[in-house]
């Protein structure tokens, strides 16, 4: 295992079938089963913190950070509210949420913590965290997901956290809540007849992990704008979660992939999979992604009048 | 039993920010104001209902978002604290409120009938989203009339904004004709802003008016058109144009709730009343009643 900050990354799903019922379809079960194998190889790491970076929770005023104390509720989920409630109390890392917020304004990001009784916490962290870290025995940060940001303020995003864990001194963990496509069966269904949404859709998540497998986690994620066309309903403008997670990892392909699970939970392709750093594996390959360290705000493209670069337009004769 | 009627339709747009701004005692946040022209459009709209009597308010939220189907509040009452996810340090609201639930499952039976998937939420620990919450308290601060929600079915996230368009009529019909056999006399809320591209900061202080605009031109314009049909009575139009106004500026009408109230009305030839026009944290915001009685005259 190569030495670094960040001992382990994990992507889970988020849905709430594996934590509620999961006997209600074998492969629910599958992927329960591989919460479990995921939670054992965070324990067998030296992670002081949990970095949860949750696609089902979005922002729009920059990057909120969750820095609660203990946040503590009843949850329903607005969609699967048939399946039950779920008591939750988790720990979080206020100081470690303070940091992380530091270091994102230092790179140009508009960030804040969160920290206030009843917040809502998302579904995709309960279940995470419910199922990775059940005793709290880690404590943990949860990272939004800003609805406008695109690639380079996610990759802005990553650098940032990692700033922080290395600053801080902590060995970390990355948990990043996301399905893989995220087509859902638009009609009730019975559990035990799902299926993947699509083939197109399955064939995208299957070249995913295939790469995701061989350690190549830069690939992914300068593969996410393709995939999002390919395999995601776009109710966000784009795929963030690996270029949050390669961001945060270093940005290259030297991992040890572990796929735990694949399965459908209700149509989405719902993956556990577990990168660990290695010494050497797939290898450095050619990106043409661009490489950003600082967020410089929205380019304002819309109101053009206000930018001055552009000169006075030409008046009507040419002068 | 004497038949039912939607005695006013209002598009009732939710920025937490509005109650916020008024200090009510159930919200933990305080403020020094903010966005007058729309808390003041609420309440030249509370005033134009001081004289109609109604029984019940019926909500369509683009807040409680469900994929599967649509779905409605089946439980008596809720009492909680709803805290914004975007805006937690200006909405922390403990609500206390009652659910017409027989009327929410004629219009839940209604809507299956007429072929659209429907589910009742029946889950007593479910937290009400703080969409409804806002635009209930703004219209009825009381709280003295029952509610039904009804959530927003993303049809067009799956599909398109046709698609989206051709469920929500249907859904209208089914309340319109639940609401006439309930004998029940409802308000009708359509709890969304028009244009809806957000800032992406805000000012320290957020009710700071030296800030706020509407976040670019295009919105403007595009939320100007739709306003200028409401006021012409050209509804049909309007629900024509959705589609674009929709794309053109990331507005919230992709939820459905305005489409379904249109329905619901029978898309009003009467010219709507234009309460207020406002932004908040960049989004357009307009607060509008169509008031069935200019029909008859």
């Amino acid at each position: 295992m190569r030495d670094d900050n960040v001992r382990k990354g994990i992507l889970v799903p988020g849905l709430p079938h594996p934590l509620l019922c999961p006997e209600k379809n074998e492969g629910w079960q599958r992927v329960r089963n591989a919460y479990d194998e995921a939670r054992k190889e965070i324990e067998e790491t030296d992670a002081e913190i949990l970095v949860v970076y949750s696609t089902f929770w979005p922002s729009i005023l920059g990057h909120q950070i969750q820095a609660f104390p203990e946040p503590e509720w009843t949850y329903v989920d607005e969609e699967f509210h048939d399946l039950g409630s779920i008591d939750y109390k988790f720990r979080m890392d206020p100081e470690f949420a303070e940091l992380a917020v530091d270091k994102c304004k230092e790179r140009g990001l508009h960030a804040r913590t969160v920290s206030y009784y009843g917040f809502p916490i998302d579904t995709g962290t309960i279940v995470a965290l419910k199922l990775l870290n059940p005793d709290n025995r880690i404590p943990a940060i949860i990272v939004s997901s800003n609805m406008y940001a695109n690639r380079a303020e996610s990759i802005v995003l990553g650098k940032s956290i990692r700033d922080a864990i290395d600053s801080s001194g902590k060995k970390a963990a990355v948990v990043v809540v996301s399905a893989l496509s995220n087509r859902l069966h638009t009609v009730e269904i019975d559990p035990k007849d799902d299926k993947i949404h699509s083939l197109k859709d399955h064939e995208w998540n299957s070249k995913f992990l295939e790469y995701l497998e061989k350690g190549r986690l830069e690939d992914v994620s300068q593969l996410s704008r393709q995939f999002h066309n390919e395999a995601r309903v776009p109710k966000v403008v784009s795929f963030k979660p690996f270029w949050i997670m390669a961001s945060i990892m270093g940005q290259n392909n030297l991992y040890d992939g572990n796929v735990l699970a694949y399965e459908p939970v209700w149509g989405t392709g719902s993956a556990v999979v577990t990168m660990t750093p290695a010494e050497d594996t797939a290898g450095d390959l050619e990106y043409d992604e661009d490489d950003p360290e600082f967020y410089k705000g929205d380019r304002e493209v819309l109101d053009f009048y206000d930018q001055p670069e552009m000169g006075s337009l030409e008046e009507a004769d040419g002068h | 039993m004497s038949k039912g009627e939607i005695v006013m339709g209002a598009l009732a747009p939710h920025p937490p920010h509005l109650v916020y701004a008024e200090n009510p005692p159930q919200n933990d946040a305080t403020s020094e104001g903010g966005w007058e022209e729309l808390r003041w459009g609420y309440e030249r709209l509370r005033e134009s209902l001081s004289d109609r009597d109604y029984d019940v308010i019926i909500v369509h939220t683009p807040h409680w978002a469900t994929f599967i189907g649509t779905h409605f509040l089946g439980v008596d009452s809720f009492k909680s604290l709803s805290v914004d996810p975007i805006f937690p340090n200006l909405f922390r609201y403990n609500y206390d409120l009652n659910v017409d639930v027989e009327l929410s499952r004629a219009i839940h039976d209604n809507a299956a009938d007429s072929g659209l998937l429907v589910k009742m939420m029946e889950n007593p620990d479910f937290r009400i989203d703080y969409g409804t919450i806002t635009s209930c308290h703004l219209v009825n601060p009381k709280w003295d009339k029952p509610i039904v929600c009804i959530s927003s079915n993303r049809s067009k996230f799956y599909f398109n904004s046709e698609v989206m368009q051709a469920n929500m009529i249907k859904l209208g019909e089914a309340t319109r004709k639940a609401v006439e056999a309930s004998g029940k006399k409802a308000l009708l809320l359509s709890s969304n802003s028009l244009s809806h591209r957000h800032f992406t900061v805000e000012p320290e202080v957020p009710e700071d008016m030296s800030k706020e605009h509407v976040t670019n031109h295009n919105q403007y314009l595009w939320d100007m058109k739709m306003i200028n049909l409401m006021r012409d009575g050209k509804t049909k139009e309007m629900i024509d144009l959705m589609p674009d106004f929709t794309e053109q500026t990331v507005a919230e009408t992709e939820a459905g709730c305005l489409t379904w109230l249109m329905s619901a009305l029978g898309f009003p030839d009467y010219k709507a009343t234009v309460h207020a026009y406002g932004t908040v944290i960049g989004t357009g915001n307009a607060i509008v009643g169509w008031d069935p009685r200019k029909a008859k005259i």
